[in-house]
């Protein structure tokens, strides 16, 4: 009997620096798959952001940049306004896309850049250690908000998903989480369909995927998917909230 | 090819295109819009990449981008734009990514004005952005030199994978002279199988290449450091040009100036020798690396008994001179900034004075 589960090739053979309970580890193997189901590793650049993910090129075996905070959209544009033939995709946090990266974000779905998004939101800065976030909750206690997020003085979380959206250009935009293994499915399709509408040279795509981060938010990783599922899903739903149909048929109606 | 007579800015566009970078990010702003409106028109003709970021910011990491994956590339901007751009070129050049990046010099700092300087001396030849790095940086003297300058800014980028900077202050992007663009410095780009992310399957290879400027382990950044290093040090030996004017004979002072600027001291050194004296010149064209030796060796001439530095500055350059000429002769400076250019009167009586 052969192998019925291993590493997608799209993966290196390497272990993870990421903490346990932690979903990048899911994510990157999600993306993975899919780059393997649609054959397109010699083909691929992957752009790692500034955040826990800084490291993602270590972690995938196709070619890799890894930008500066929040400039990946940029540089994204950059390589496929170059080489449209290659498949580009982002790999950026909460703290790196919709905070410092907010404007490069914006201008490049707006410009309808055919690459993909993969933007991990966790509530929370990683990497530097658990400070608040554009997509912090309100009364979340973070390492800059140590009483709770005082939405007075910081306004609430950004929906990145419904925010762009908004936008008048043609896009595929998503949002799915990986908390439980029908919702890991669904992210895995989400991409699958993200990376295809690229492929096809398409529209800009997002997939938005709501993420733990047990170690900054203090909990169990058990805990940290209750919260998410309490505290995150409701002010971040699921679902897609704009695919390039739509649009089509807005158009064919008009 | 016959001369033709076109604005700097223009030129300058069409000096890239002739040289086979095809791909151009750009956001607007005085004095080198006009660049990016003569690209929007001409690149689509020559199938080749226009686009208008919505920052510097953006540029500079789409330039960052596009070289990564082992095109050609090329921005223009003016000083506050460099300065935003400044984050990318640390990045580009710590990453070892070929870029060109023209600065059509206004004044400073803050928003300043939209008229010619020198004031980006420091920004281009000492920094601008964060960490050990160096560009290489040139400075033309007039329309035809600045597209010579375009034209060989892309191998010698190659050649280095580093970024190179054209320091043009707003007289070149503006003025109109006759240029002829030279067909013979057009070059294909160097082999970047190697380093670039163009796609395994683009270089028939198995192994994934990775563009970045991250080494946490210091041993390691250290050693990347040195191989910086090792290329700026490189530079100094191999790219260092300038030009002479009236340096052949004796002469009574050295006049230090790049630029525009060197194209007035060129008529006040004219003006000095009808009255009977004479007067040296060394104008950098390149100011990074910077001509150390030469400046020195005429510093040093017997009759020689000062060293000016003049600048649409307030005296950047001149501590470069400073420095080359080791404390062998006083070194003075002269400038004006903000659109004020010293007049050839203005330079004649500042010799006349220290001598």
């Amino acid at each position: 009997m052969g192998k019925t589960f291993q590493k997608p090739e799209a993966l290196t053979d390497v272990h993870t620096h990421y903490c346990p309970g932690c979903t990048h580890g899911v994510i990157h193997r999600l993306v993975g798959e899919v780059i393997d189901e649609l054959g397109i590793r010699g083909r691929t650049v992957g752009i790692a952001p500034v955040g826990c993910a800084v490291l993602a090129y270590n972690y995938f075996s196709c070619d890799f940049q890894e930008a500066a905070h929040g400039r990946a959209p940029a540089m994204a544009t950059g390589i496929k306004r170059v080489r449209p033939d290659l498949m580009v995709f982002t790999y950026q946090g909460d703290g790196d896309l919709a905070s410092i990266g907010m404007g490069e974000i914006i201008h490049a779905a707006n410009r309808g850049e055919k690459f993909t998004a993969i933007f991990v939101n966790n509530a929370v800065y990683g990497m530097t250690g658990g400070q608040m976030a554009p997509t912090t909750m309100p009364g979340q206690r973070t390492t800059t908000s140590p009483l709770g997020r005082n939405t007075e003085e910081t306004g609430m979380p950004i929906r990145v998903a419904e925010l762009l959206s908004s936008l008048a250009t043609e896009g595929y935009i998503t949002r799915q989480t990986v908390i439980k293994p029908k919702f890991i499915n669904r992210t895995k399709k989400a991409l699958k369909k993200a990376f295809t509408y690229q492929m096809e040279g398409r529209c800009f795509s997002l997939v938005e995927v709501v993420s733990t981060c047990p170690t900054n938010w203090g909990m169990t990783p058990l805990d940290a998917i209750k919260w998410t599922e309490e505290t995150l899903l409701p002010y971040f739903p699921l679902g897609d909230f704009k695919t390039p149909e739509e649009a089509e048929a807005v158009s064919a109606n008009a | 090819m016959a001369k033709v007579l076109m604005k700097g800015n223009e030129a300058i566009g069409e000096a890239a295109i002739r040289a086979g970078c095809l791909n151009y990010f750009a956001y607007p702003i005085t004095p080198q819009s006009e660049v990016a409106e003569y690209l929007a028109r001409r690149m689509p003709e020559v199938n080749g990449v226009f686009l208008q970021g919505e920052s510097e910011v953006a540029v500079g990491y789409m330039l960052f981008g596009a070289a990564g994956a082992g095109e050609r590339v090329f921005t223009t901007s003016s000083s506050p734009g460099v300065s935003l751009m400044s984050e990318a070129i640390s990045y580009i050049a710590g990453a070892q990514c070929p870029a060109v990046f023209v600065n059509i010099i206004r004044g400073g700092p803050g928003l300043g004005g939209i008229l010619p300087s020198q004031g980006d001396y420091f920004q281009s030849v000492k920094g601008g952005g964060h960490g050990d790095y160096r560009m290489l940086v040139m400075a033309p003297a007039s329309v035809q030199e600045a597209v010579e300058m375009v034209m060989t800014a892309f191998p010698l980028a190659e050649k280095y994978r580093n970024p190179v900077m054209i320091l043009g202050d707003g007289l070149i992007g503006q003025m109109m002279e006759p240029v002829e663009f030279p067909e013979h410095l057009r070059s294909e780009p160097s082999k970047k199988d190697d380093w670039a992310t163009n796609g395994m399957d683009t270089r028939k290879s198995a192994t994934r290449n990775l563009v970045k400027s991250l080494y946490l382990d210091p041993e390691a950044l250290n050693n990347h450091n040195l191989l910086l290093k090792s290329k700026y040090d490189r530079m100094k030996q191999e790219e260092v040009r300038y030009e002479s004017y009236n340096a052949e004979g004796e002469y009574q002072a050295l006049i230090v100036s790049y630029g525009t600027m060197s194209r007035v001291c060129r008529t006040a050194i004219d003006h000095l020798k009808e009255e009977g004296i004479e007067v040296g010149m060394i104008r950098p064209q390149t100011v990074f690396p910077f001509p150390e030796k030469a400046i020195h060796e005429a510093a040093s001439k017997e009759n020689c008994r000062v060293v000016l530095s003049i600048e649409m500055s307030m005296g950047q350059m001149v501590e470069d001179v400073e420095r080359a000429v080791m404390g062998k002769r006083p070194v003075k400076w002269y400038g004006k900034c903000g659109g004020e250019v010293p007049t050839p009167e203005e330079i004649i009586e500042v010799v006349k004075e220290h001598l």
